[in-house]
């Protein structure tokens, strides 16, 4: 880098370079001039004024000139040589640290889940760590599972459902409903809430199965509204836009519960501080375990037939016909399964929040999953694990950059430039990784040798 | 079986107890008839070779006898040496592999090409997998009867890895194989399925003349296995000629001959067909002839 700016852009000199970032910045006046510099108001008598915010197009423009200018001056020419540069073959001792680090990350990433809660606490007391463990650990945690969960129709068996959300939501409602009319606990309703959402599985796979590529995509995603249209409108069932409030919170299989006012009152038994600490901490190990269980099947699942059937479904559907395989059934166990999983975390969902309505339901939801698992790298877990983390977890934290008002003023509010920020982020990740994270294949079983399988030559299926 | 016979009171093995008999199919795309009432026989453990030239509509016979086609009319009748029958063109094609025992390559090979080869042996073995590991349920709990399966089925993967030279790459995707490698890969995956009968499309295209040698052994030593028997499309006539007991000629979706090699090699409707014809039959065939002239390559 340090002598990439010595030396010009394939464009030309320093001289070039400055012309071409001044005309960027007069595009940039064209266009942020009139969209952020002028803004109308409406005053006190109702009559719409323009204020104009010339300081700030003036700071947009000078980041476009300068950016621009970096980019040829610099960025540019060290990727083209970086390209153009044959990369030395990885060295015995790289490939030995990659291995170790591939061998030790899944392991010591596992062991940091699991004390984290217990790190939180210790740093930041109860109440303190109530915001690390809710908003980041279980917020971050049931986004890996619907990752996990998607990963199976979209990574393996490469169908591109748009529609993942609708599952999650028939998990959600499943024991919303279940659960306040029949007073039925969570423990029953969880694996009822995913047998459901599989079936809802099977019955949208059906007419769907014979779509391929776009069209699936389109029907899953027409899918996806459907229920939450639905959701919305069967007032006499789930009480429309309103959703539905006050849905029992989760016991400690019943020996314990979490309610304030119940004589077995966790904080009550053990003679501790009332805290809503402890619920945050129990459902931070549940959705753990319950994501676990999820990347425990699918893995197992990857090593066995129909795993195996699912990858060579997404490699080549016509081969897998050929061959005895019954497409229909494979397409099918693959969206009963990942719907099933949608299931299970939407019903957690339900009563982690305690109340659901459709608005928790809609394609943004179906969209973020879907970018998880394509940002992390289409049927690897850690992979899409990391990109739940950076999608959910950066969000997140954009909640935490509150000195940024003391930049642009006391109106501003990060968390509303979170969907640009994550799209600049995908874009730039698409550029850097088109595969995702971790592209890499790992083969399900070996001779003599395990090798990973190295991204260009693994399909994305089409559908 | 090759010996030269005089080509009218040739016996005709293949008709005693045929593993596949194909009678009167049609296969009309619309108002083009591809096929148009082609009967032949496929003889157990004979190498059968089907051939003609580019436009003959061989592929579309292989498509109807593999279920990819539903034959607009006529039988396809599979007889297994236990006795099953089966009319496959009333079968799904999936079920024409799985019970039938029909297994077939692609003209344009289909690999599972970021699947090891190990791998692409074991997904041709699915059927056999999935019941062992109790339609999956058996197999996420980990019962030792899969395992036992699975190993098994490594074995049958070794044989068939081993049968076409391909063991020391057992580990490394299929889509990094040399072109002809992957056709035998190819062919292995399909004797994976263990088949009744095996359908080659091609199998030689793009093979140089060493590799071409090793398909045909390839194939005999399948034969000599006597459990499969070959159906083969081919333009390599080095590879029809040498190996096959039995051949067909198509010509515009129209049987024009059906003998041993040797017959079909002397027969002047083929030698028309291929190369055109001798001046004294010129006229007889001269609307023939100009058709050919558009289609026909040697």
């Amino acid at each position: 880098m340090a002598t990439a700016k010595t030396t010009s852009g394939p464009g030309g000199s320093i001289a070039g370079a400055a012309r071409d970032a001044i005309l960027a910045g007069v595009v940039a006046l064209g266009i942020f001039g009139p969209l952020v510099g002028l803004k109308t108001e409406q005053n006190m008598q109702n009559e719409l004024v323009i204020t104009t915010r010339w300081g700030l197009v003036a700071i947009i423009v000078g980041i476009v000139i300068a950016g621009r200018f970096l980019l040829t001056t610099t960025i540019w020419p060290a990727m083209t040589r970086n390209k153009l540069r044959d990369k030395p073959p990885a060295t015995a001792g790289e490939v030995a640290f990659r291995a170790r680090l591939a061998r030790w990350f899944a392991p010591t990433g596992l062991v940091f889940l699991f004390i984290y809660p217990a790190l939180m606490v210790y740093f930041l007391g109860f109440q303190g760590s109530l915001k690390w463990v809710d908003n980041f650990g279980i917020q971050i945690l049931i986004y890996v599972m619907l990752g996990w969960g998607l990963n199976i129709v979209v990574g393996l068996a490469g169908l591109l459902d748009l529609g993942y959300v609708a599952f999650y939501a028939v998990g959600a409602y499943s024991y919303a409903l279940l659960a306040t009319h029949f007073g039925l606990s969570f423990w029953l309703l969880l694996p009822m809430a995913g047998i459901l959402a599989a079936m809802w599985g099977i019955m949208l796979g059906f007419p769907v199965l014979r779509l391929r590529g776009d069209y699936l995509a389109i029907v899953t995603l027409a899918f996806g509204e459907i229920i939450r249209l639905v959701l919305i409108n069967f007032r006499e069932l789930t009480n429309g836009s309103a959703g539905i409030s006050s849905i029992p919170k989760i016991t400690f299989f019943g020996i314990y519960s979490f309610d304030v006012s119940a004589p077995n009152n966790f904080a009550k038994v053990w003679g501790l501080a009332m805290s809503s600490a402890y619920y945050k901490i129990f459902l931070y190990y549940l959705i753990l375990l319950l994501a676990l269980l999820t990347a425990f099947v699918t893995l197992r699942l990857r090593k066995l037939p129909v795993g195996r059937a699912w990858e060579a479904l997404r490699e080549d559907e016509i081969a897998c016909r050929s061959l005895g395989i019954n497409t229909t059934n494979t397409k099918l166990t693959a969206f009963a399964l990942g719907a099933m999983f949608g299931g299970f975390a939407g019903s957690f969902f339900a009563a982690r929040q305690g109340f659901v309505s459709p608005e928790s339901f809609t394609f943004m939801e179906s969209a973020v999953i879907v970018a998880i698992v394509v940002l992390g790298g289409m049927g690897s877990m850690i992979g899409v694990a990391l990109a739940a983390v950076a999608m959910i977890g950066g969000t997140e934290l954009l909640r935490e950059l509150d000195f940024l008002k003391a930049v642009f003023g006391e109106g501003f509010d990060p968390d509303q430039f979170r969907m640009l920020i994550f799209g600049l982020a995908m874009v730039l990740v698409m550029i850097w990784k088109p595969r995702g994270f971790v592209s890499a294949r790992e083969p399900t079983v070996f001779l003599t040798e395990r090798k990973s399988i190295s991204s260009s030559l693994v399909k994305e299926g089409h559908g | 079986m090759s010996s030269v016979l005089s080509s009218e009171q040739t016996p005709r093995p293949w008709t005693a107890d045929p593993v596949l008999t194909v009678e009167h199919v049609q296969m009309r795309f619309g108002g083009l008839v591809a096929v148009n009432d082609l009967s032949f026989e496929v003889g157990r453990g004979d190498i059968t070779a089907l051939i003609g030239p580019n436009g003959a509509g061989k592929t579309t016979v292989f498509n109807c006898i593999t279920g990819f086609y539903k034959p607009t009319q006529g039988m396809l009748l599979l007889k297994h040496a236990a006795g099953d029958t089966f009319l496959l063109e009333r079968m799904p094609d999936f079920r024409i592999s799985a019970k039938a025992k029909v297994a077939r390559t692609f003209q344009n090979i289909r690999l599972f090409s970021g699947m090891t080869l190990l791998e692409n042996l074991l997904v041709a073995q699915h059927n056999r997998l999935m019941l062992a590991s109790g339609m999956t349920i058996l197999g996420v709990l980990g019962m030792p009867s899969y395992k036992r399966a699975e190993k098994e089925s490594i074995e049958t993967a070794k044989f068939w890895l081993d049968k076409t030279g391909l063991t020391a790459r057992a580990d490394d995707p299929a889509g990094d194989l040399p072109y002809g490698a992957q056709r035998r890969l190819e062919i292995a995956r399909a004797m994976c399925t263990g088949p009744e009968l095996l359908c080659l499309d091609e199998p030689a295209a793009g093979l140089n003349p060493r590799e071409s040698a090793e398909l045909n052994t390839l194939l005999l030593d399948i034969r000599q296995m006597g459990k499969t028997s070959i159906l083969l499309i081919e333009h390599d006539m080095s590879v029809v000629m040498e190996i096959s007991d039995h051949v067909v000629v198509l010509e515009y979706g129209v049987k024009i001959s059906d003998g041993t090699p040797s017959e079909v090699r002397n027969d002047p409707r083929v030698i028309a067909a291929y190369l055109g014809v001798d001046d004294e039959e010129v006229e007889k065939v001269e609307e023939q002839l100009d058709e050919l002239t558009e289609g026909a390559t040697p």
